[in-house]
């Protein structure tokens, strides 16, 4: 088997309402190796979403050691962590979250700003993503004048543009259509066979998690078993 | 680690309407503010150019203004002895005794009396004034009732046109002539033969003696010597330094007036601009929930925020100081304080005022959107998203 690329032991979570502390995630401890094609099932409010946040470092736990891709997350500070997300995760998201006011070409090359290399370099990367993704003919698109299907492949080569390790989707075809809801996982599936992408990813959707390798389900903060 | 120039364009570009606003209220205030500047500029500028570093005046001691002061014959004469005075090539040296009285004349198109200053001069006047240029008719003739008249005047009052009559001192005064000078309060005054006009008034005194000095260490010396002088209760300055004096108080009243009233303005358009920016801050949180995901740090989206406020704030800044350059077409006239004659002058745009507006201008951008950039930045990025 191959090494874990995610490790959480005895991972909790808990919102502060007030005075009121709400437990969301509660004792978590699981492990995902590397190349897997995960998918996170549950009911709303069952916590898969804030267990997605905390492996992609968007979210802190209130306890528990969470390690991901040889990093231990706990012990960075805000700005290691966002330099740590900018390398190590590709973000996929249900409604895509590409900027409106950039061109695909634009919103794809923009996590790459963050990297040393120069602009020409950037274009040539985004390029590729692009391409990789289907959308080569519509690179100086704005992302009104896409489809949501895709928009959705757009924000997949903005997630991969930077070839990070772990791939983390929320829901990632909940505003697609069936067909293009197919494309986009049949996308995803070739992003982890081919490329070997690690890739979590939230769903409801039972066709979508067919498609994974391994299914974990939520409800009330920890797993059960089906 | 900078969010793309091109972010904060795009933005304001797509919200045009309210950047439109926005800026629109930013440039009214720079509009103001820059106008304010010009005017006390030209104000300055007319005063200050009226004078010329080579020449002194003398007047009697206290006078504010030429229009105050009194100088008998006697006193003339010791004055117009003193060796310090320069001497044009034919030998006759270059010191002028001239007489200022106030007359009221009615103002063309609206027939609204104002006053109007009668310089009466000497031929040296002339020589020791080089940016005084007849540019119509000719000068008078002695012994004649003829003026010349400053271009203003011509433009502005009743009978001030070349070839036509003014009345004043019992006479009526053929304008022969119409000279400029350079913009300098010159321009507002009637100039007449100062033998003439002492007649027509029967006024036995002259207002001062305006003189070219052979040296530029002669001022001191004159200076300390005539006012010892037993004889003499006088006060001797540089011309440039007497005009600039008269300028001084009211371009400080208007610099004052005119800053305050903009600084006021300019809260209001601080408020619009804040408002707009938080507005956008609030549209755009799923946008900065996703660009913190990506790994911008805080300071990244700040500083997109912050130039996305002081780009607008410049827009603004460029498009008042625009329409305040149109301004330099217009002249306006005003009561100089000093001598409660009417002056005209134009506003002066002048480099320092552009850069200064531009610095108001992006302060206004900068604290309008300083708290809504550091709001944007500090937002967690669970919180952004669950917001949207």
């Amino acid at each position: 088997m191959a090494d874990p690329l995610i490790e959480l032991v005895d991972v909790s979570k808990s919102y502060r309402r007030d005075t009121l502390e709400i437990p969301v995630l509660q004792n978590i401890t699981m492990t995902v190796p590397e190349g897997e094609f995960l998918a996170l099932m549950g009911p709303s409010g069952s916590g898969k979403t804030t267990l997605l946040n905390l492996i992609a470092g968007i979210d802190r736990p209130t306890g528990g050691i969470l390690r991901v891709a040889g990093t231990e997350l706990g012990g960075l500070s805000e700005t290691e962590l966002a330099q740590w997300r900018s390398r190590t995760i590709g973000f996929i998201f249900q409604f895509y979250n590409l900027l409106p006011v950039l061109t695909a070409l634009e919103n794809v090359e923009l996590p790459l700003l963050l990297t040393p290399l120069s602009k020409h370099e950037r274009r040539e990367h985004a390029a590729v993503a692009l391409e990789l993704v289907g959308l080569a003919d519509r690179v100086h698109h704005y992302p009104k004048q896409l489809s949501g299907g895709q928009e959705q492949r757009v924000a997949i080569a903005r997630a991969i543009v930077t070839d990070p390790p772990l791939l983390v989707a929320d829901e990632p075809t909940g505003d697609l259509d069936r067909t293009s809801a197919q494309e986009i996982m049949n996308l995803l599936g070739r992003l982890n066979a081919e490329y070997g992408k690690t890739i979590v990813m939230v769903t409801h959707d039972p066709r979508a998690a067919e498609r994974a390798r391994k299914v974990i389900h939520l409800d009330k903060g920890a797993f059960v078993q089906m | 680690m900078i969010i793309p120039l091109n972010y904060s364009f795009r933005n304001l570009w797509t919200r045009r309407l309210t950047t439109f606003l926005t800026a629109g209220g930013i440039a009214l205030v720079i509009f103001v503010f820059s106008a304010v500047l010009m005017l006390a500029n030209g104000l300055e500028k007319t005063l200050v150019g009226t004078g010329s570093d080579k020449n002194a005046i003398v007047l009697r001691k206290g006078a504010q203004s030429e229009f105050m002061s009194m100088l008998d014959r006697n006193a003339i004469n010791i004055i117009q002895s003193q060796p310090e005075i320069a001497a044009d090539p034919e030998g006759k040296r270059l010191a002028a005794s001239e007489v200022v009285v106030l007359i009221n004349l009615p103002k063309r198109g609206t027939n609204k009396p104002s006053h109007v200053q009668i310089r009466g001069v000497a031929p040296e006047s002339l020589t020791m004034r080089p940016q005084v240029t007849l540019t119509a008719g000719r000068r008078w003739r002695e012994g004649l009732s003829e003026v010349i008249v400053g271009r203003e005047v011509a433009e502005r009052f009743q009978g001030g046109g070349l070839g036509e009559t003014i009345r004043f001192g019992m006479r009526d005064w053929t304008v022969v002539g119409v000279f400029e000078a350079e913009g300098a309060g010159f321009e507002s005054e009637i100039w007449v033969d100062a033998e003439q006009l002492v007649q027509a008034f029967r006024r036995p005194v002259f207002s001062s003696i305006t003189m070219q000095l052979s040296g530029a260490g002669d001022f001191a010396s004159l200076k300390s010597r005539l006012e010892a002088d037993p004889r003499l209760t006088v006060e001797v300055e540089r011309e440039k330094q007497f005009y600039a004096k008269q300028s001084e108080m009211m371009a400080t009243f208007i610099r004052v007036l005119g800053i305050f009233v903009t600084v006021i303005f300019s809260l209001g358009a601080m408020i619009g601009a804040m408002i707009t920016m938080y507005a956008s801050v609030a549209n755009r949180t799923t946008e900065i929930g996703t660009m913190r995901a990506l790994g911008f740090p805080r300071r990244s989206i700040l500083g997109a925020f912050l130039f996305e406020s002081l780009l607008l704030a410049a827009i603004g800044g460029g498009v008042g100081i625009l329409l305040a350059s149109f301004l330099q077409f217009f002249t306006v006239s005003t009561t100089n304080f000093a001598t409660f004659s009417e002056l005209a002058f134009r506003f002066i745009l002048s480099p320092s005022i552009v850069i200064e507006s531009l610095i108001f201008s992006l302060a206004m951008g900068f604290f309008g959107g300083f708290l809504p950039a550091v709001s944007a930045s500090r937002r967690k990025i669970v919180e952004a998203f669950r917001a949207s």
